[in-house]
C-alpha cells in the first residue's frame, strides 16, 4: 500500500527547505543575468561552488570568523565574474556561454583533484564548518513546529536565515530593476546598440550585472551548504541546467518568477520522486527498478525545459510582451 | 625491452596486477593470484609494537616480489619495512590516522613500475585495526630520464585522441554552421554510438565490424530523426537561437538519463577493448585498435573533406553555412541541405563515440558529455562555423590534454584544455580559421 501522508509530507518539507531557498537564489541571480540582462551564465554552478568553497576553506583553513568567511566567498565570485566577463562580454552572447560552463568545469575539477587534498579535501569535499552559523543561532534548543514542518533548532535557524537572505535579494531586485540602472539594463537586453547609442557604457553595465547575479549564486552557494556537507560532485553543470528549468518555469525576467519556480519545482519533484519510489516497492511498475524509478525525473526535468522552452517561454510569471528570450 | 614505457591510465593490455591482503574479497579472482593471508601471525617484529597495522602483498604477475621497500610517513612517525619471500609485508603505526604509504619503485625488479605513478599512497583506517594497501603494479620502465619518448608517446596519444574528437567537432560545427544551432545534445549523439555498438556487439552477438556499421547507421538515423521530429518544426515555428540552444541542454539531459534509465550506470567494454599493445614503433607501443582507430579517423575526415570541397551538396553545405538567405535566393534547398548536415552529423558522432568507447576504455551512459565540453573548445579554438578549423581545434585540444600530462597530474589535463579556450577567446576571439566577421 501506498503510504501517501508520507509521500506528501516530504513534498511539503521542500517547500521551505533551505535547499529551495538556495536554488531561488541562484535562479535569482540567473534572472538578473539571463532574464534582464541577456547574459547567457552557464557557469551558476561554479559561483555556488566558490560561495561553498570560499565559505568552508576560509572557516577551515584560516579560521576566519562567519562574517570574514561570507566575505572571502562574494570575493571570490567577484573575481570570478571579472575573469569570466572581461574577455566574453564584448562578444556575442553563445560565447560567455561556453566560457562560463567551461570555467564552472574548471573550478569543479580544481576542487575535486587530489593535488589540493589539504584544502578543498578533493572529491569526498569539506564538513565541520557549520560551527559559526551555529553558534549565532537565537533559538534556544528543542523541537519546534507542526506537521511536516517539524525542525530542531539548527535547522529552523538555516531556514530562517536561508530565506530571509533570498526575500533581501528579491527587495533589491525588485527595487533596482526600477530604478534608471535597471531600465539601462533591460534596454541592453532589447536592444544594445540602441543602449549604445544614447552614450551608455554597456560593457560596464553587463559586468556590473554579471558581478550582482554571481554573487547572488555564490550567497546561494552558501545557504546550499548548510544543511549538507561541501561535496565537488553537487557542482556538475547539471546544477546550473537545474536552475535554469526554475528559471524558465518561474519566469525569466520576473522577481516572484524563481522564488517560486523553486518551491513548485522541489515540491513537484520531491512528489513525483517518492510516488515513483512506493509505486515501484508496491510493484505497480513491474518493469522498473528503485534505481530506474530514481533517474525518470531528470528525464522528466529535461523534457519539462524543453517544453517551457518551446510553449511557454514567459514562464508562470512572465508576461509575454516582455521579452522572455534575447533574441 | 627497450620499447617498455610507462603504463597510461588508458593503455590497453596493460597487467593489472591487483596485490594485496583481501584480494580474493575482489572480484578480480582471474588475474589475481590467492595470497596466503599474509600477517596472520605477524612475523614482522614491528607488528607487535603496535596495535594498527598496513599490511599488503607485493605481486607481479602472480610471482611475490621480494625485498622491495615500503615505507610510511605521517602524524610524525616514520617507519620502513621490506617484504618477505612471499612479498608480503606489514608495517605498524601508532595511531588510526592517515598516513602516506610509498612503493620504491628502485627495488622493484627491471621492466616493472607503479602504474599510473601511483607509487604514494594515501591510506586511512576503516573501522576495524587493520588496513590493507594495494599497489597496483604494471609492466613499464621508469622513465624520467627519456624524456623525449614519454613526450612522443604523449603526441601519439595526443594525435588519436584529437582524431576521435574531430569526428564529432566537425558535425558540431556543420549544425552550427548551417542552422545556428550550439547543439548541446551532440554529446548523447556521441553517447548513443557507442551505446549501440554495445547493443550490437555485446548484447547481441554480432561480427565488430557489422556491430559498428549498424551502430553508425542508427546514429545517423538519430541525427535524421533529430533534425525531422524536433528542429525542423521548432525552425518553422520561429524559435530563437537561444531558446533553441536551451532545448538542446534539455533533449541533452532527457537523453542522457535515459540511457542510464536502460542501460544502468556501470561502464562495459567493448569486444577487443582489452587487446596487448603488440606494436612497436620506437618507444611507442600501439594495439591494432589504436592503429585502426586513427586510421579510421583520417579516412573518414578525407571522405569528409573531399565531400565538403568536390561534391555538389558539399558545396551547397558551405554555401548555406555562409550565408543561409543567399543560398536559399541561388536555388538551394536549404532544409535539404541541413537535413543532409544532420545525418552527417549523427554518424561522425556516433563513429567517434565508439572510438571514444575503446581510448577511454568503456561505454558508460554519461561518456559523450564528459567529452562535450572539449568538443566545444575544439570547435571554438578553430573557429565556430568552420569545419575545417573544428579539425585543427581537435587536434590542438587532444595534443594539448596528453602532452600537459606531463606537468600537470591526471585528474586536472582537461584543466589544461578550458583555459586554453578562455585564453584563445580573450586574444582571438574568431578562432583560429575563423573570420572576424562572424564573432559579431
Amino acid at each position: 500500500m501506498i503510504d501517501w501522508i508520507q509521500i506528501f509530507s516530504n513534498a511539503a518539507q521542500e517547500l521551505i527547505s533551505p535547499t529551495t531557498a538556495a536554488y531561488a537564489l541562484a535562479a535569482l541571480g540567473l534572472a538578473i543575468h539571463f532574464g534582464y540582462t541577456g547574459l547567457l551564465n552557464f557557469g551558476q554552478a561554479g559561483f555556488m561552488a566558490l560561495g561553498a568553497y570560499g565559505f568552508a576553506i576560509s572557516t577551515l583553513t584560516f579560521g576566519f570568523p562567519v562574517w570574514a568567511s561570507v566575505l572571502v566567498g562574494i570575493g571570490a565570485s567577484i573575481v570570478f565574474a571579472l575573469i569570466l566577463g572581461i574577455p566574453t562580454l564584448r562578444l556575442r552572447a553563445d560565447y560567455l556561454a561556453i566560457v562560463t560552463i567551461a570555467a564552472a568545469e574548471i573550478l569543479r575539477l580544481i576542487f575535486t583533484t587530489n593535488t589540493f587534498d589539504d584544502v578543498t579535501g578533493s572529491a569526498s569535499g569539506l564538513q565541520g564548518y557549520k560551527g559559526g552559523i551555529a553558534a549565532m543561532n537565537p533559538i534556544p534548543d528543542g523541537t519546534y513546529g507542526f506537521g511536516p514542518f517539524t525542525y530542531n533548532a539548527y535547522d529552523w535557524w538555516i531556514r530562517i536565515l536561508g530565506w530571509t537572505v533570498v526575500i533581501l535579494a528579491a527587495l533589491f531586485t525588485w527595487s533596482i530593476m526600477r530604478s534608471p540602472w535597471g531600465r539601462v539594463i533591460k534596454g541592453i537586453r532589447e536592444d544594445e546598440d540602441a543602449v549604445r547609442a544614447l552614450g551608455k557604457n554597456v560593457y560596464s553595465y553587463k559586468m556590473q550585472s554579471l558581478i550582482l547575479g554571481g554573487v547572488f549564486g555564490t550567497l546561494a552557494g552558501m545557504i546550499f551548504i548548510m544543511p549538507r556537507a561541501v561535496v565537488p560532485a553537487n557542482y556538475q553543470t547539471s546544477l546550473t541546467f537545474f536552475i535554469y528549468a526554475i528559471l524558465l518555469l518561474g519566469g525569466a525576467a520576473t522577481i516572484l518568477g524563481p522564488i517560486v519556480g523553486s518551491m513548485i519545482f522541489w515540491v513537484l519533484l520531491s512528489f513525483f520522486s517518492g510516488f515513483m519510489a512506493r509505486a515501484v516497492e508496491a510493484g505497480w511498475l513491474p518493469f522498473m527498478t528503485q534505481v530506474q524509478a530514481g533517474q525518470l525525473r531528470f528525464i522528466l526535468v529535461g523534457v519539462a525545459i524543453m517544453l517551457l522552452v518551446v510553449f511557454r517561454p514567459q514562464g508562470i510569471f512572465g508576461n509575454k510582451k516582455e521579452l522572455s528570450f534575447v533574441r | 625491452m627497450e620499447s617498455t614505457q610507462s603504463v597510461r591510465p588508458h593503455s590497453r593490455g596493460r597487467w593489472l596486477i591487483l596485490l594485496g591482503l583481501l584480494v580474493s574479497a575482489l572480484t578480480l579472482s582471474g588475474i589475481a593470484a590467492s595470497p596466503a593471508m599474509a600477517d596472520e601471525g605477524g612475523t614482522d617484529s614491528q607488528a607487535e609494537e603496535f596495535e594498527y597495522f598496513f599490511s599488503g602483498n607485493v605481486k607481479y604477475n602472480d610471482e611475490p616480489l621480494e625485498g622491495v621497500s615500503i615505507a610510511v610517513s605521517g602524524n610524525g612517525f616514520e617507519a620502513e619495512t621490506e617484504t618477505d619471500e612471499n612479498g608480503q609485508w606489514t608495517l605498524g603505526v601508532p595511531e588510526k590516522e592517515a598516513y602516506e604509504l610509498t612503493l620504491d619503485e628502485d627495488t622493484l625488479p627491471e621492466g616493472v613500475i607503479v602504474e599510473d605513478g601511483q607509487s604514494t599512497i594515501d591510506a586511512e583506517f576503516g573501522l576495524t585495526k587493520r588496513k590493507s594497501v594495494n599497489f597496483f603494479l604494471g609492466e613499464g620502465q621508469r622513465v624520467t630520464t627519456d624524456y623525449g619518448a614519454q613526450v612522443l608517446i604523449r603526441v601519439v596519444n595526443g594525435l588519436n585522441f584529437g582524431l576521435l574528437l574531430a569526428l564529432a567537432a566537425i558535425g558540431l560545427s556543420l549544425i552550427f554552421g548551417t542552422t545556428g544551432l550550439s547543439n548541446f545534445a551532440h554529446a548523447e549523439m556521441i553517447t548513443f554510438g557507442a551505446l549501440m555498438m554495445l547493443t550490437f556487439s555485446n548484447m547481441l552477438g554480432l561480427p565488430v565490424w557489422l556491430a559498428i556499421l549498424i551502430a553508425i547507421a542508427l546514429s545517423a538515423g538519430l541525427g535524421w530523426t533529430l533534425d525531422a521530429g524536433l528542429w525542423k518544426p521548432l525552425r518553422k515555428r520561429g524559435v530563437g537561437l537561444i531558446p533553441l540552444m536551451i532545448v538542446s541542454i534539455g533533449l541533452s539531459l532527457a537523453l542522457r538519463y535515459t540511457f542510464q534509465f536502460f542501460y544502468g550506470g556501470s561502464t562495459r567494454q567493448l569486444p577487443g577493448a582489452t587487446l596487448p599493445r603488440e606494436i612497436v614503433l620506437g618507444p611507442i607501443l600501439l594495439s591494432w585498435i589504436d592503429v585502426a582507430s586513427m586510421a579510421t579517423s583520417v579516412i573518414v575526415l578525407l571522405a569528409v573533406a573531399y565531400f565538403l570541397l568536390r561534391t555538389r551538396i558539399g558545396k551547397a553545405t558551405r554555401a548555406v553555412s555562409d550565408n543561409s538567405p543567399l543560398a536559399a535566393a541561388s536555388g538551394i534547398d536549404v532544409d535539404r541541405v541541413i537535413r543532409i548536415v544532420w545525418v552527417l552529423g549523427g554518424a561522425l558522432a556516433g563513429l567517434s563515440g565508439i572510438l571514444w568507447a575503446y581510448f577511454r576504455p568503456g561505454v558508460s551512459w554519461d561518456m559523450g558529455f564528459q567529452i562535450l565540453l572539449l568538443v566545444f573548445a575544439a570547435v571554438t579554438l578553430g573557429g565556430l562555423g568552420t569545419a575545417f578549423g573544428a579539425l585543427v581545434g581537435s587536434l590542438i585540444v587532444g595534443l594539448f590534454i596528453e602532452v600537459s600530462t606531463l606537468w600537470l597530474p591526471s585528474d586536472m589535463k582537461y584543466v589544461g584544455a578550458l583555459l586554453v579556450l578562455i585564453l584563445v577567446l580573450l586574444f582571438r576571439p574568431q578562432g583560429i580559421l575563423g573570420r572576424r566577421e562572424r564573432i559579431g
